[in-house]
């Protein structure tokens, strides 16, 4: 709810649509066929074995990937290509870059930018991207730690914080560009037992601030807690896919089950 | 979420009941006696023995190493042999040696040294940085050219590449005009010795590059991808992604590799004396000719001289490396003077301890 803080409009939270996507490393299919529609405003969790698809889906929604088959759209608009004639075309990556720009992402090892401090790390894309000039830039940098609860670190380097704060650092970098959007790989993965919490807490700060987030995560119940809809992913397809109460609660597919008691 | 802290407090208090026992096999070794007479927990409770107490107290002693000691010895007497020689022999003559070392002739050489190896160094990087981004670059015919310029100098012996040019420049007076590099240098171009400059920086130039350009790619392969990655999420211009975001990272890798080639640079000037310019080693060799009895002397000013740029060069290195460092190191490595005032503080305070 601290969101409508920032004196920036409110961001439009985006809706996502993944239509028939396929996706192959030579003969090895990763994504086999996923539809998958994320209403504005809503938290999907997609849960799934490792090696199921989950992080190449996430990552094929801002183009780090690209399908072989199928497209992705946010808010209605082709990401990273264009419709031409009959066909797709890939778009050129400076249209690319500029569509990311509007879509957050978090790695699950962080990615922060080692040689930068934790305050240019948040302000350098929005300065890169004019979107905003310096000093605004800093200004809002400044205001989206104080959120993560970082306000005291902006001079640090990301390697003099610990992972939960690194984590919290990359969030705040993600907002910087007032995404509609974040997608979020594994947030918690690389994190020691004890730092997963303080992370946990600013996504759930995020899902009831009304920004359309799509975690990929194997904390099963953080997913109950904030999930509008929880996908389980294997094999490249969506097996399941319905609010927690029913997906994680009562779900109808073996495949789901046997995995929900592996981690639970 | 729930799940995290309860499994952890039920991990973390496990441990501790199954740790007691743990240290007794240890304990054992040290003192048999008082295992046989009590159970466990109180050999590990009573501080009573005194034995333990009187090991514990002292400090372990270090191993001696006589070896290194002998060896330590061998080397010092070596060492203050040559430093005898060198100051004792005659035939060092160091009052020539410092009658010639600030001669203005020399010091002539040592700018052109300077001159020459500046512009190379700049030039033979800024060419080793797109040679590197060809061989990095998606286009095949990128890739084979910026390959085939790489193994084609670092084939051919620097003092071919001279001579080479220098005859070209003999048959062609206007080879400059066709060189791609900076237009500075055609307002020398009227005398002869602006020409010779031209062909030693060209020549060094087109060597340096090839050489560059392994040490940027290097440079470049050894930022994690993860970096690249997180510069294309954010939808950072691809300028900007290479400017700021994955260059600044290469030089930390590129700086003690490109320092080896600078250094490796300043002595290949020596070479320019057979493109007919004189350089510090030139200026050495026509006055070595002149005055044959000073030869020895002439290249101890040289040595000295080329010592005192490396290790110029060096210095600044260091302070390069450190600045590259911010952020890829929790605390950047002392300066030599921080590093003297901690030894100091250390040693003095140890001395307190004892």
């Amino acid at each position: 709810m601290t969101a409508e803080t920032l004196e920036t409009p409110a961001i439009r939270p985006a809706a996502v649509e993944v239509h028939d996507v396929h996706k192959w490393y030579g003969a090895h299919r990763v994504l086999d066929g996923i539809d998958l529609t994320v209403q504005p405003g809503e938290v999907t969790v997609i849960l799934g074995p490792s090696g199921s698809g989950k992080s190449t889906l996430l990552r094929v929604i801002n183009h780090l990937e690209k399908p072989e088959i199928g497209y992705v759209s946010v808010n209605g608009e082709l990401i990273g290509v264009r419709r031409h004639g009959e066909r797709l075309k890939e778009l050129s990556e400076r249209a690319i870059l500029a569509q990311r720009s509007r879509i957050g992402f978090v790695f699950h090892n962080f990615n922060l930018f080692p040689h930068l401090t934790v305050m240019d790390n948040v302000a350098a894309a929005p300065v890169a991207t004019r979107k905003l000039t310096r000093p605004e830039a800093q200004e809002l940098a400044r205001e989206l730690l104080g959120r993560v609860g970082l306000g005291d670190k902006t001079d640090a380097y990301p390697r003099q914080l610990s992972g939960g704060q690194q984590q919290r650092v990359a969030i705040a970098r993600a907002l910087a560009l007032r995404p509609g959007i974040i997608l979020f790989d594994e947030p918690t993965s690389a994190l020691d037992p004890e730092l997963v919490g303080e992370v946990l807490e600013v996504i759930k700060d995020l899902a009831t601030s009304g920004t359309t987030l799509v975690i990929v995560t194997h904390e099963i119940g953080f997913a109950r807690e904030v999930a509008d809809r929880v996908v389980f992913i294997d094999g490249g397809r969506i097996v399941e896919q319905g609010p927690p109460a029913e997906a994680l609660d009562n779900p109808r597919h073996e495949r789901t089950r046997d995995f929900l008691s592996k981690v639970l | 979420m729930s799940e995290r802290p309860g499994s952890a407090v039920s991990s973390g208090s496990a441990p501790p009941a199954e740790a007691i026992p743990r240290p007794e096999p240890s304990s054992a070794v040290l003192h048999t006696a008082p295992r046989s007479q009590g159970p466990a927990e109180e050999t590990e409770g009573s501080g009573g023995d005194a034995q333990t107490r009187l090991l514990s107290a002292q400090r372990v002693l270090p191993l001696r190493r006589p070896g290194r000691w002998i060896a330590t010895a061998v080397v010092l007497v070596l060492v203050a042999q040559i430093g005898h020689g060198l100051l004792t022999n005659p035939f060092y003559q160091w009052d020539r040696f410092q009658y010639w070392f600030l001669r203005p002739v020399i010091l002539d050489g040592l700018v052109i040294t300077l001159e020459v190896t500046a512009y190379s160094a700049v030039l033979g990087l800024l060419g080793g940085i797109l040679i590197a981004l060809g061989r990095l670059s998606g286009s095949p015919v990128l890739r084979a050219v910026s390959w085939v310029y790489t193994w084609l100098f670092r084939s051919i012996p620097l003092i071919v590449v001279l001579i080479f040019l220098y005859n070209f420049s003999a048959l062609y007076k206007t080879l400059s005009i066709g060189v791609p590099f900076g237009p500075a240098f055609f307002t020398f171009d009227e005398s002869r010795l602006a020409t010779d400059i031209v062909v030693a920086v060209v020549g060094l130039s087109l060597n340096e590059a090839a050489y560059a350009a392994e040490v940027v790619r290097a440079g470049i392969l050894s930022v994690d991808q993860g970096q690249h990655e997180a510069a294309a999420a954010l939808g950072l211009p691809k300028r900007y992604q290479f400017a700021r975001i994955v260059f600044p990272q290469a030089l930390r890798s590129i700086t003690p590799n490109y320092v080896n080639q600078l250094i490796g640079l300043i002595k290949g000037t020596s070479l320019v004396f057979y493109v007919s310019l004189l350089d510090l080693f030139g200026s050495v060799q026509t006055m070595g000719s002149t005055y044959p009895g000073d030869i020895v002397p002439l290249l101890l000013v040289a040595t000295v001289w080329y010592l005192i740029l490396t290790s110029a060069v060096s210095v600044v290195q260091f302070y390069v490396e450190r600045h590259f460092a911010r952020g890829a190191t929790r605390t950047l490595p002392p300066t030599p003077l921080q590093k003297l005032r901690t030894g100091l503080r250390e040693r003095a305070r140890k001395e307190a301890a004892v």
